[in-house]
């Protein structure tokens, strides 16, 4: 069962939230122009064997859109912040 | 009966024992009954008795016996109770004996004593390791689905009961400061020092008492005493939670430990909601596992006889039930634990001999063996134990241990109990869960933690302590790391541990193995009958890695996920690939420690409480008045009305025939409705839907697709909007909630700077949908005061309106838009207004015959108008291949909009949406039938495939929707729809997916 903090609510069960993969994609302007830009972000991933900073939704609660950075080997989490406030590449 | 009943059994010792023998209960097994006493295991009960066969084993039936005395027991296991509480393979060990316990053996026809599939030993030389799979395989390969089903019938050991579980199972969420598993010495220690320091601490007991290793010392010994006092100590702290008959049975992330408490016997009662077993989930600051050592058997010839037990369960017999299983004894042993056992025995009355693999032994202790009159043997080992259905003899051989051969003749004993040790494994499963794996120390022959995360901590003999004084002290170190952590230290001494206290915890300081060769099988594996042959052979031919070896021979698959046998088996794999132990390794442990009821995991979540129920507002009017109930997700929804046929075929025609002739309604509440709001929301909108949103009128409603980032389909909706900076919106009921989650990543993610809130209103509205040729005059005739005209309210307008009258101060929506090709109306009222709102329309439709219909037709009128749902939008299609591709704007950018021209999306051969009609059939092909065309051989992939079928009553025909390559290209042409799941071919013509009225003339008027 995974503890995640939430900035909102405080600490919770996984449970609670929903899964949603990479939080590291940055989106390009919408438009066909940017295509390749868009292979990337839909497509790419780098799945690290480590730290992963990944979305989870507060679904079951405030339905706040979060990131993680958690371990993909050890799976503690070492951060959890509001998604607006994540580290973009 | 053996025995008079008061005096529990031959086997039991007149005085000792932490049995109550002022509490006598009877054990039941196999129809005899057998006196015991509160406090004993069914394995007691049956050894006082002087029961050592009660088993037939796995696949060779061989006659088996009690072997151990806790839960790695690999035999001994029994069927208990009958009937909805029969219950297989529970070890006879960790069975307490209560009032009303009923056991059976298993796996034997017609008894233990004469079991007639104990002819599968003769044919033992063909079951050795890989079976299956070298007999079943070329020319015989077909034989397979022929004796699959004896085999299946032969599998397995004990056979469970197929009817419901009457019993009552509760989950209970804890969180606890420490969480200490394990209550022999070390895991006290831990206990009572968190809690002497001001934590919170929760002791766990998979036994139904407290002491671990404990129990098994004489109750008159310094170290029960101890026991005594430190439970005492641990009761004055106030802050010990204790459970016991409480199995943690896996170690989770987060610090998170699943508990499998069991009831005590005779108290569950599912009518006063006393459930038999409870799931805990906690969560702990600190996890301390003192989860101890199991002793390892000896590998020797008919090791398996009824009547060969470990040595520690022989002094746990004796120490804590007060049973002597047997009165001729020889212990086979490599250590020093053992003798406390056999001395045990021996003061027991029993006569002992005591064979040592060791050249040399500690004369302390050889003196105190010697003077109870123990016969101690050095440097020997146990060649074979024979007896068939209980050992009566035991070959014994002088044995160099540094050679590792025999160096003088075989001699014999005359024995009625042959007892091993080779030595004790520290049980490493719950610190493996994690993925740590263990390391293995030359100097315990054994394998420990590997090590443990932050938060986690070991002590006593599962880290590798060798008597009571270092278990204390380990377990004290735990409870000092856990108080650190949360910035305290440890309020008093460490408890001293008791002078004379005679436990020590033995690891093997040499090999497991006594090699001497004798005839016949040497076992490994009691519980899956693997032998050391079967390892032997998985060598030869190359599974010789220990996750292979495993499988190949299914050593450590059976319920005690070889808790006896794992490492034996790995040293001896290790012996043949001249390794060391630490590089062969071992495999992975993974919850549960030991088996757990699925009762006990599923918790109230059974039956109609499997997930939650979601009702209409008219939920009780569709019951009420005939509605067939189905599920659609969570929902409930009425599927047809019984009184429109007799059948759901028979109704949902009749239902579609009167809706397109006068008027029915539906109730489409399951709805997926989100309000958006905002100065932003139109742009917002026009961002997300592949159409046009910014621009459209107040009071008006428009059809829009969404797609994923990825240029596929997400969803189909209507929204409309109710002001300049006011939006309602629709999805479809499957796709509800991820809409809702797509609409807040993007505002919250993608596009924070827009200035839109949106909030799902799903629940807040009901809504049912009037459709038909009268359709109108129904709503004029309901709500007067509202202008319905064509002019006022045009298709796809919108109105909102309050009424007046009877249902005063009641709003309702009103949106123009049809699914089903007819006039049509969908409206809205907030859900406490649902039923009136629906039993006021029902009531002013009556002079047009208004009548409910069901899903079935809602889904089959709009296959005739070619509208595309969940089935045809199924997360592979894109706007082009459901002929909507011009629905995409050119003029402004959208979501998806990026890829939905990738090169994969716009190839000419990607199947396309048609109707296709049934040529002779009467009835529809089957959904998802693959499509060919009429010169292709029915094979392969096909062309594309059906996707929704109907018969309809106004075109006569069975019609269908489907996905072609080529698409409205074929229209004219014959194609195949085949279903080989049901071995069925159709013939159907490909037409234009809109069968009625594309011009829309129906509802347009």
């Amino acid at each position: 069962m995974l503890r995640i903090q939430c900035p909102y609510c405080g600490e919770r069960d996984h449970d609670e939230f929903s899964y949603f993969g990479d939080a590291t994609k940055v989106y390009p302007p919408l438009g066909a122009e940017h295509h390749d830009a868009w292979v990337e972000a839909v497509y790419q991933r780098d799945n690290p064997k480590g730290e992963h900073l990944e979305f989870w939704q507060h679904t079951l609660a405030c339905r706040r859109w979060l990131v993680v950075r958690r371990n993909t080997v050890s799976h503690d989490i070492l951060d959890v912040m509001p998604a607006r406030e994540r580290p973009l590449s | 009966m053996s025995a008079p009943l008061d005096t529990g059994g031959v086997n039991r010792v007149p005085t000792g024992g932490r049995i109550d023998r002022a509490q006598p209960v009877t054990l039941t097994h196999d129809g005899k009954t057998l006196g015991g006493f509160v406090g004993d295991t069914a394995a007691a009960t049956l050894l006082a008795h002087d029961i050592h066969l009660v088993a037939r084993s796995f696949k060779y039936h061989r006659p088996r016996g009690i072997m151990a005395a806790g839960v790695e027991e690999p035999n001994a296991l029994l069927t208990v109770g009958s009937g909805a509480r029969q219950e297989p393979n529970i070890a006879a060990t960790a069975l307490e004996l209560h009032f009303g316990l009923h056991t059976r053996s298993q796996n034997a026809w017609p008894s233990v004593r004469f079991d007639l599939m104990a002819v599968n030993s003769l044919l033992s030389p063909f079951f050795v390791a890989g079976f299956y799979y070298k007999t079943f395989m070329g020319p015989t390969r077909k034989a397979w689905m022929f004796y699959e089903h004896f085999i299946r019938k032969a599998a397995g050991l004990g056979v469970a009961t197929t009817q419901a579980d009457p019993e009552r199972y509760d989950w209970q969420h804890g969180f606890t400061d420490v969480l200490v598993i394990g209550s022999g010495p070390a895991g006290l220690s831990a206990a009572l020092g968190a809690a002497q320091a001001g934590l919170d601490v929760t002791l766990v007991e998979q036994d139904f008492e407290l002491g671990g290793a404990l129990l098994a010392q004489p109750v008159d010994s310094a170290s029960s005493q101890w026991l005594n006092h430190m439970l005492a100590a641990l009761r004055a702290t106030g802050r010990v939670q204790t459970l016991t008959r409480a199995t943690a049975f896996g170690l989770y992330d987060g610090n998170t430990v699943g508990v499998a408490e069991r009831t005590a016997p005779g108290r569950a009662d599912a009518k006063l909601g006393a459930p038999r077993q409870r799931l805990h989930i906690l969560r702990a600051g600190h996890v301390v596992m003192a989860c101890g050592a199991l002793e390892r058997p000896l590998v020797f010839a008919g090791n398996d006889t009824p009547g060969v037990m470990l040595a520690g369960a022989v002094g746990s017999y004796v120490n804590r039930f007060a049973v002597r299983p047997g009165r001729q004894a020889v212990f086979a042993v490599n250590n020093d634990a053992a003798y406390g056992d056999a001395m045990a025995l021996a003061r027991a009355g029993a006569k002992v001999c005591i064979a040592d693999l060791r050249p040399t032994v500690d004369p302390v202790m050889l003196g105190q063996a010697q003077a109870v009159g123990i016969e101690v043997l050095t440097a020997t080992a146990v060649a074979a134990a024979s007896g068939g259905q209980r050992v009566r003899s035991c070959s014994m051989v002088p044995f160099d241990l540094a050679l590792g051969k025999a160096t003088g003749a075989v001699f014999t004993r005359d024995v009625d109990l042959v007892a091993m040790s080779g030595g004790w494994t520290p049980s490493v499963h719950l610190s493996s869960h994690r993925g740590i794996k263990p390391r293995y120390r030359d100097d315990l022959g054994a394998f420990v933690p590997g090590g443990f995360d932050a938060g986690h901590a070991g002590a006593g003999a599962m880290v590798g302590c060798q008597d009571l004084a270092q278990a204390i002290g380990s377990g004290w170190g735990a409870a000092q790391e856990a108080a650190v952590r949360r910035g305290m230290a440890l309020a008093t001494e460490m408890p001293n541990a008791p002078l004379g206290a005679d436990l020590s915890m033995a690891f093997a300081t040499c090999g497991p193995i006594a090699a001497a060769k004798a005839k016949g099988k040497a076992f490994v594996d009691f519980q899956n009958d693997v032998t050391v042959d079967d390892i032997d052979l998985a060598h030869r031919e190359g599974y010789r890695a220990v996750e292979h070896l495993k499988r190949y021979t299914t050593l450590g698959m059976g319920t005690d996920q070889g808790k006896t046998s794992n490492l034996n088996a790995l040293a001896i794999m290790a012996a043949r690939r001249s390794l060391g132990m630490d590089v062969v390794g071992t495999t992975t442990f993974r919850p549960p420690y030991t088996p757990v009821t699925i009762g006990t995991l599923a918790g109230r979540s059974v039956r109609s409480h499997l997930a939650p129920v979601r009702r209409t507002a008219m939920h009780d009017w569709h019951m009420a008045h005939g509605g067939d109930m189905m599920e659609a997700g969570n929902w409930k929804r009425p599927l047809w009305y019984h009184g429109h046929g007799e059948t759901l075929s028979q109704a949902y025609k009749a239902e579609m025939v009167f809706v397109r002739t006068q008027v029915g309604i539906a109730d489409v509440s399951t709805l997926g409705k989100i309000d958006v709001q905002g100065p932003d929301a139109a742009e917002f909108l026009n961002r997300v839907y592949v159409n046009g949103f910014a621009k459209l009128p107040i009071g008006k409603a428009r059809y829009g697709f969404m797609l994923r980032e990825d240029g596929i389909v997400m969803d189909d909706g209507t929204t409309s909007r109710i002001g300049e900076t006011a939006f309602f919106m629709t999805t479809t009921t499957a796709q509800a909630a991820r809409v809702m989650s797509h609409l807040e990543f993007l505002l919250q993610v993608v596009w924070p700077d827009l200035r839109v809130t949106v909030a799902s209103v799903s629940d807040q509205w009901a809504a049912m949908s009037m459709a038909g040729p009268k359709s109108r005059e129904v709503l004029m005739a309901a709500f007067p005061g509202v202008d319905f005209s064509t002019e006022a309210l045009p298709h796809m307008g919108l109105r909102d309106v309050v009424l007046d009258g009877a249902l005063a101060g009641i709003s309702v929506r009103i949106i123009r838009l049809t699914f089903s090709g007819e006039l049509a109306y969908e409206v809205y009222t907030p859900t406490h207004f649902g039923l009136r709102i629906w039993e006021h329309l029902l009531e002013c439709g009556k002079p047009w015959e208004l009548r409910p219909y069901g899903l079935e037709a809602l889904g089959s009128l709009r296959i005739e108008k070619g509208h595309v749902v969940g089935s045809e939008m199924d997360g592979r299609t894109t706007l082009g291949d459901m002929g909507m591709g011009r629905m995409a704007s050119t003029v402004k950018p959208f979501w998806g909009g990026a890829l939905m021209r990738s090169e994969n999306l716009i190839r000419d051969d990607r199947p396309t949406l048609v109707g296709l009609e049934a040529v002779d059939a009467k009835e529809p092909p089957n959904n998802g039938a693959i499509l060919f065309f009429s010169t292709d051989a029915i094979q392969g992939h096909g062309r594309g495939h059906v996707t929704s079928t109907t018969f309809s009553p106004t075109l006569g025909k069975a019609i269908a929707l489907g996905l072609l390559q080529g698409g409205t290209r074929h229209i004219g042409q014959e194609v195949i729809a085949a279903s080989p799941v049901h071995g069925r071919q159709y013939r159907l013509r490909v037409v234009d997916p809109c069968f009625l009225d594309p011009a829309g003339e129906r509802y347009r008027v």
